[in-house]
């Protein structure tokens, strides 16, 4: 694993590398400048995160709250950590951190994690992510090889593919979804569990994953309360019609892999140079639809793929190609990647959910919203820089603890959010999984890439309850509820993370030339991040009286413990 | 293996709760422990109210089970039968229910509008339709809020679901959620395997770094972290958790409710209501049947549910539970009566059924009628929030209860729906 060393080294743009000399030529001037140095230091000469801090901290005047003080050094490093590379930092990690006193030593941190040290953590815990947004955490559908998909997905993220080349590759994908196979691409699994039945589901969830519109309700009738009419999911469908999903068998059931490809359309009314489809009306009443995109953009109605005639005259369209330019052209496709990131450092997007943008859900802050999607397109779609502008902003770097100045700032409760703080919440399954093994530095020994990740699945398994409708609706039972804290309890995982066999992280400690106070610190360090009170250390000292000396078996106490605390589960 | 056995052998109860007591944080439950152990067995077998939730996750076609259409266009192939109900006929596939329908009433005059699958069951368990800004508790998590108190000496948590997620206690908190576990009773991770007083040692100092997270005021979620784990702590240590035990249950009598995942879970709500668990929902899925739905619903679906549904009726009346217990069968929607296509049903909400029973209920009545083609209700139309109204009355719950949600609002119990009258005496 990538290792942090502390070389100083700044993997970021120029403009970014100019504000940090900037910096150190002001101090070295002297204290007139120190002022002025400190206040570009806010955003660290970065007009995107001036932009967010200006924006949240508006929000904060017109409702009056006064925003929490900073988070400690300790807590910010967690977090970020968390948020960026999906687990929390190594005691050494964490210690250089701390130790660091650069002005500017947030801004090196988040250039780390997101450069090449961390390519891989990085690819890993987006790759996550993704894999669950785009084809959930179900392990039973066949339809969908989660192998490829995730090597697809940690591809792109450790290139750092734009984003509108992100979307398109996986609207437009064609090829083998099972890696291995000839032709394989794993962008077609985001489609090839969702074309059955005309591609209903295909439609629903890329108009809400990448535009944030939610038009399932439409395939049926015209919305009860916001715009969207069932002409309109049709007519999104047709973009859907030249795609075949073509399954290759292993014996006589099961599906081996699946491969997507275009095709020539006849549409339901056989004439293919007008290839229409027909939807039903509530009233039975047949109606007919043609590609046309949710801004009434049309679409040539051929159902030809691009070919050329014996004289050279080109005809044809290839439907899902031309789908994919009106998404990325679109100004929601911007809005809705930015509301998704955004949610997933603050815990909350500017709408609930994340994926409706539609005009009856208004976010919480429209001007920062449009902004920051404005230029993230203005940034060429870099995902990386988006988050290097989020995790910089000051409300980012806020506590947890809720002041008298902004205890109405309570999203849990339905309020609109306003960023005063931060919100705590639980770390994801996966979160959890990788913080044991970094906590346990377990993650050296294990094993790395695909193997990794399937045992991951094997074992998050457990919590996912699949409803087995057609839209392949799920939830978790990871969701702070009794099976949670059994499995923290008693489950293998944590079994493990506290085992004392030979060579084990506790054996080390325990073998080590620290004391006893040393050891409790470095399992606080490792879990929480902090040190541990007045109280628990003598707590953690009756600890040790009780188990009569034998120091392995009372660190085993103490880290069960901790990592069953509130405070480790919760990003805070 | 006993759930508590290997836990509590070589150590009393009250020895390893004395040690718990220490441990503020989950002090309330050690001492409502302690209570149970010391409380006269004779008020165990207190009378209780319950529920049991027979959930038919997919949105089932009422059409075919419950308000058949024979001879119409839309009717499909199978038939009325008569029932042990004066007047009622259902399927023909649901013979065995069809003796116990004297124990059953059906409401054919359900109208509602939510006809995607996740907006349909949140409607239907909670009588709200989504809002992104508040949750609402499900039947399970407000019936187990409204009745806990009935049970005192329950230890096991008081909104159990079978095979499925339910929907989330919303407002009421974390503490009301649905514990969740498969239809052959296994609770993953229930032994802690080692020695009751290192445990106890383990739970204080966790206990300390609980309140310590508590005390700085970063949120609610803290609180609900170490309200869990005391609800876990009262579980794991339990007696009672052998009320999933059903393979224990008699050879003859795990037959009667078949052999299925939907069978075991049904005699599984009846063991947990026997133990005073307030409610239990038990998941049937499969019947999103968008194609070839009535061999799916002959073959497969109705079998299941017929053989399951008739031994839980025929048993809680037998053994004088089905007075107090409420039986609720539903699902998120219905399907259209149009066949289409693919010989199969599409989603549908304006017209449907469920089918009540046992409590307080009126036995043996249909009440509402629908249209010759089933497309329409040509009665008074009933909604989720009317259907959890009666099912609530049924089990003397008041309805004049008001619940503050998170953010100060009053919320009346079942979102102020209003009794379907018929359905009492």
């Amino acid at each position: 694993m990538a290792r942090h060393v502390h070389s100083g080294r700044c993997s970021t743009k120029s403009a970014f590398l100019g504000v940090h000399l900037l910096i150190v030529v002001c101090l070295a001037a002297g204290a007139p400048l120190a002022a002025a140095a400190r206040e570009k230091d806010e955003h660290f000469g970065l007009p995107e995160v001036k932009f967010i801090n200006e924006q949240v901290a508006a929000g904060w005047s017109d409702a009056k709250l006064k925003p929490s003080e900073p988070a400690s050094d300790q807590e910010w490093c967690r977090r970020v950590h968390l948020d960026i590379i999906g687990r929390v930092p190594t005691v050494r990690e964490l210690n250089d951190y701390v130790a660091d006193s650069s002005p500017v030593k947030r801004a090196d941190l988040v250039g780390r994690l997101l450069g090449d040290d961390y390519v891989d953590e990085y690819a890993r815990n987006w790759a996550d992510v993704w894999t669950t947004v785009l084809v959930g955490r179900s392990l039973e559908n066949d339809n969908v090889n989660r192998s490829g998909m995730r090597q697809w997905l940690r591809r792109s993220f450790s290139k750092n593919v734009p984003y509108d080349r992100f979307v398109s590759d996986l609207v437009t994908a064609t090829g083998v979804n099972k890696s291995g196979e000839k032709g394989f691409n794993g962008a077609t699994n985001f489609l090839s569990g969702k074309l059955e039945d005309n591609g209903i589901q295909a439609t629903a969830k890329t108009a809400q994953v990448f535009l944030g519109l939610q038009v399932q309700c439409t395939q049926c009738h015209n919305h009860p309360f916001n715009k969207g009419k069932q002409n309109q999911f049709w007519e999104f469908n047709a973009f859907f019609r030249q795609v075949r999903a073509l399954r290759k068998f292993e014996g006589t059931r099961d599906v081996q892999a699946i491969e997507l490809v275009d095709e020539d359309w006849a549409g339901e009314g056989g004439n293919a140079s007008q290839a229409e489809l027909y939807y039903e009306l509530r009233n039975g009443q047949m109606k007919v639809a043609y590609p046309v995109f949710i801004d009434g953009t049309t679409v040539d109605s051929t159902g030809y793929l691009p070919a050329k005639m014996d004289d050279g005259t080109e005809y044809g369209v290839n439907r899902r190609q031309a789908l994919a330019q009106l998404i990325v052209d679109s100004p929601l496709m911007p809005k809705a990647a930015v509301n998704r990131i955004w949610s997933h450092f603050f815990g909350y997007g500017f709408t609930r959910p994340i994926d409706d943008l539609g005009e009856h859900n208004a976010p919480s802050h429209p001007e920062l919203l449009d902004g920051l999607g404005e230029r993230f397109r203005g940034q060429s779609f870099d995902t990386k820089e988006l988050i290097r502008w989020i995790t910089l902003s000051h409300a980012y770097s806020l506590s947890s603890r809720i002041g008298k100045g902004n205890a109405t700032d309570d999203p849990a409760v339905g309020e609109k959010p306003k960023f005063s703080h931060f919100y705590l919440r639980q770390m994801r399954p996966e979160e959890l999984y990788q913080s044991l093994l970094t906590a346990t530095e377990a993650d050296q020994a294990e094993e790395k890439g695909e193997k990794a990740a399937r045992k991951k699945d094997e074992w998050l398994s457990q919590f996912i309850i699949a409803f087995g409708t057609d839209e392949g609706d799920e939830a978790t039972t990871f969701n702070g509820s009794i099976p949670q804290v059994l499995m923290m309890f008693n489950g293998d995982l944590v079994k493990t993370a506290t085992g004392t066999g030979k060579g084990g992280f506790l054996d080390r400690i325990a073998a080590s030339d620290m004391t006893n106070a040393q050891r409790i610190d470095s399992l606080y360090a490792a879990a929480l991040a902090r040190k541990p009170t007045r109280k628990e250390i003598k707590l953690a000292n009756q600890m040790m009286v009780a188990r009569k000396g034998d120091a392995i078996s009372a660190l085993q106490d103490i880290w069960w413990a901790v990592l069953n605390s509130n405070e480790f589960i919760i990003n805070h | 293996m006993s759930a508590s056995s290997r836990f509590i052998d070589g150590m009393s109860r009250r020895h390893f709760m004395s040690h718990v007591a220490g441990a503020a944080a989950l002090a309330a439950p050690a001492t409502a422990f302690t209570n149970s152990i010391l409380a006269n067995a004779a008020d165990l077998k207190k009378r209780h109210k319950s529920a049991i939730l027979l959930w038919m996750g997919g949105g089932p076609s009422t059409m075919d089970i419950w308000d058949l259409k024979p001879g119409a266009a839309t009717g499909g192939p199978f038939k009325p039968i008569s029932t042990s109900a004066d007047g009622i006929q259902i399927c023909e596939h649901m013979p065995l229910v069809a003796q116990q329908m004297h124990h059953m009433s059906l409401v054919r005059s359900m109208s509602t509008r939510e006809a995607d699958h996740m907006r349909g069951r949140y409607y239907m368990h909670t009588g709200y339709v989504p809002n992104p800004n508040v949750e609402h508790p499900s039947y399970g998590a407000v019936i187990a809020h409204e009745l806990a108190d009935q049970v005192p000496d329950l230890e096991i948590p008081p909104f159990v679901s079978v095979g499925s997620g339910s929907v989330g206690p919303g407002f009421l908190g974390m503490s009301w959620s649905p514990f969740v576990v498969d239809s052959n009773g296994n609770v993953r991770n229930l032994d802690m395997g080692i020695d009751p007083t290192r445990l106890s040692q383990r739970l204080e100092m966790l206990s300390a770094i609980e309140e310590k997270f508590i005390g700085e005021k970063r949120g609610a979620s803290s609180d609900d972290h170490a309200k869990v784990l005391s609800k876990t702590v009262k579980l794991m240590t339990s007696d009672q958790m052998e009320s999933f035990k059903v393979m224990k249950e008699p050879k003859d009598v795990q037959d009667r409710y078949g052999n299925t995942g939907f069978g075991r879970g049904c005699l599984m709500a009846r063991r947990l209501v026997e133990q005073g668990v307030p409610f239990v929902e038990v998941d049937l899925g499969g019947w999103d049947n968008h194609a070839d739905i009535f061999k799916t619903l002959s073959d497969n679906k109705l079998p299941e549910l017929d053989k399951a549904m008739a031994a839980l009726v025929s048993d809680l009346a037998e053994r004088g539970l089905l007075d107090d217990t409420a039986i609720i069968w539903m699902g998120e929607f219905s399907r259209t009566p149009n066949i289409n296509g693919n010989g199969g049903r599409d989603h549908w909400a304006r017209s449907w059924s469920v089918a009540v029973g046992g409590a307080g209920f009126k036995r043996g009545v249909v009440v509402g009628e629908t249209s010759s083609d089933g497309k329409e209700v040509v009665t008074e139309p009933y909604s989720a929030q009317d259907l959890m109204a009666s099912v609530l009355k049924s089990l003397d719950i008041s309805l004049e209860t008001t619940f503050t949600a998170k953010n100060g609002r009053p919320m009346k119990i079942a979102n102020a729906g209003k009794v379907i009258k018929e359905l009492f005496a």
